[in-house]
């Protein structure tokens, strides 16, 4: 557990007075604070410190026995015993402090360990919604390809949830009641899950139409012949009219990706035929295409 | 409209300690829809993480009405053009 420098990250000094606190505080949380950060991690981090900076520098109990023991915080507990000895009950509450759906649990383990994880809050007893929760699920191509069921670990508990086909790369979905916990009677806040499809080697996918270039030998791009192509749905048999060129594309209708929450529906793939010229001609192989070509 | 999905405002007030005069200004400037049932207001839950982003941003972060209308607005933008990002992104997924 580190030692935490609650002056160094409001960017105040020792001798701040308490308006300097205060407003050292607000200027951070209005740059920092999550509303006005979404999807943002880095702003959110940086808002639980400052919240947590002031919710130790703008209670005079708490900001006392934080300079009196801050590096050396492992002898806060003999300091508190002390405290109770003397049977002097502070009573006292800092005001201040925001929520930005914040829990107790989101300070740190130097806070909880000096002041045991309790927090003030505006006013009297207010109802707060839980925290939303936000995770990340990555999936293959080929896995956002069909609705299947995944479990998923969230701040220690398993959710069992269906993913539908055609979910899209970046696309966030929303589990009501999964976040965290309400304050004081609260309503739970949300999980909010984006998807992270990773791109497929071969298979470019744009909504729910998917690409695919396939090599085409010279002889049956010049002739015409049947191949198979190797789809997300499995082996097509496709045929290939005679004297293709390269960069031909083949619209396959209803082959594309599943479209999201629309069963039975799916998006067109589009093969694009990248004929390849052979190579390592053997005598008798070049003595026949000079034979073409002198064919005309 | 079912009114289980509805939260009476003048509960939601007591609960969450804020004047029934900030709602009304909420009201007024068209950041939240009100419902009117026999004289009495009512919020659909689905504008209530709206309304206590909106809460927070006037008594916790000391912004006002005319601030809270201009990031209502930005963050709408932001939100917009990070779904754009994602499907560009997407886009050029094709290409690499």
């Amino acid at each position: 557990m580190n030692f935490v420098d609650y002056y160094k990250i409001l960017g105040l000094t020792k001798s701040a007075s308490a308006k300097d606190v205060k407003d050292a505080y607000r200027k951070l949380a209005r740059k920092y604070h999550p509303d006005l950060n979404p999807n943002n991690e880095d702003a959110k981090t940086n808002f639980q410190q400052i919240n947590e900076a002031n919710e130790v520098l703008s209670d005079p109990d708490k900001r006392k026995k934080y300079d009196q023991y801050g590096k050396d915080w492992q002898h806060a507990d003999e300091f508190e015993k002390q405290q109770q000895q003397q049977s002097q009950s502070s009573g006292s509450r800092s005001g201040g402090g925001f929520s930005g759906g914040q829990s107790a649990g989101d300070f740190s383990d130097f806070f909880e360990s000096m002041f045991g994880g309790s927090r003030s809050g505006r006013g009297r007893q207010v109802k707060y919604r839980g925290e939303d929760y936000t995770t990340e699920i990555h999936l293959e191509l080929i896995d956002a390809y069909k609705t299947h069921k995944q479990t998923l670990t969230v701040n220690g508990n398993n959710i069992r949830i269906t993913i539908p086909a055609g979910v899209e790369n970046g696309q966030i979905i929303k589990i009501a009641g999964h976040g965290g916990p309400g304050a004081n009677g609260g309503p739970n806040g949300d999980l909010y899950i984006t998807f992270s499809v990773a791109n497929h080697p071969d298979i470019k996918r744009l909504g729910n139409n998917l690409y695919l270039t396939v090599d085409l030998d010279i002889y049956t791009a010049v002739l015409g012949g049947e191949i198979t192509i190797d789809t997300l749905d499995g082996k097509v048999k496709l045929k290939v009219k005679p004297e293709i060129q390269n960069g031909t594309k083949v619209k396959l209708k209803g082959k594309g990706f599943p479209a999201y929450k629309n069963e039975g529906q799916f998006g067109d793939l589009q093969v694009t035929y990248s004929i390849k010229i052979p190579t390592n001609l053997t005598e008798k192989q070049k003595k026949l295409f000079e034979e073409l070509r002198n064919s005309d | 409209m079912q009114t289980e999905n509805l939260i009476a405002i003048d509960e939601f007030c007591v609960k969450h300690d804020v004047e029934l005069s900030f709602i009304t200004s909420l009201k007024q400037t068209g950041l939240i829809e009100i419902t009117t049932i026999e004289r009495e207001w009512f919020i659909h839950t689905e504008q209530l993480k709206q309304l206590e982003k909106f809460i927070r941003l006037y008594y916790e972060l000391d912004i006002n009405l005319e601030g809270i209308e201009t990031i209502n607005h930005l963050l709408q933008r932001i939100e917009t053009m990070q779904n754009e990002l994602i499907l560009l992104r997407n886009k050029l997924g094709i290409y690499e």
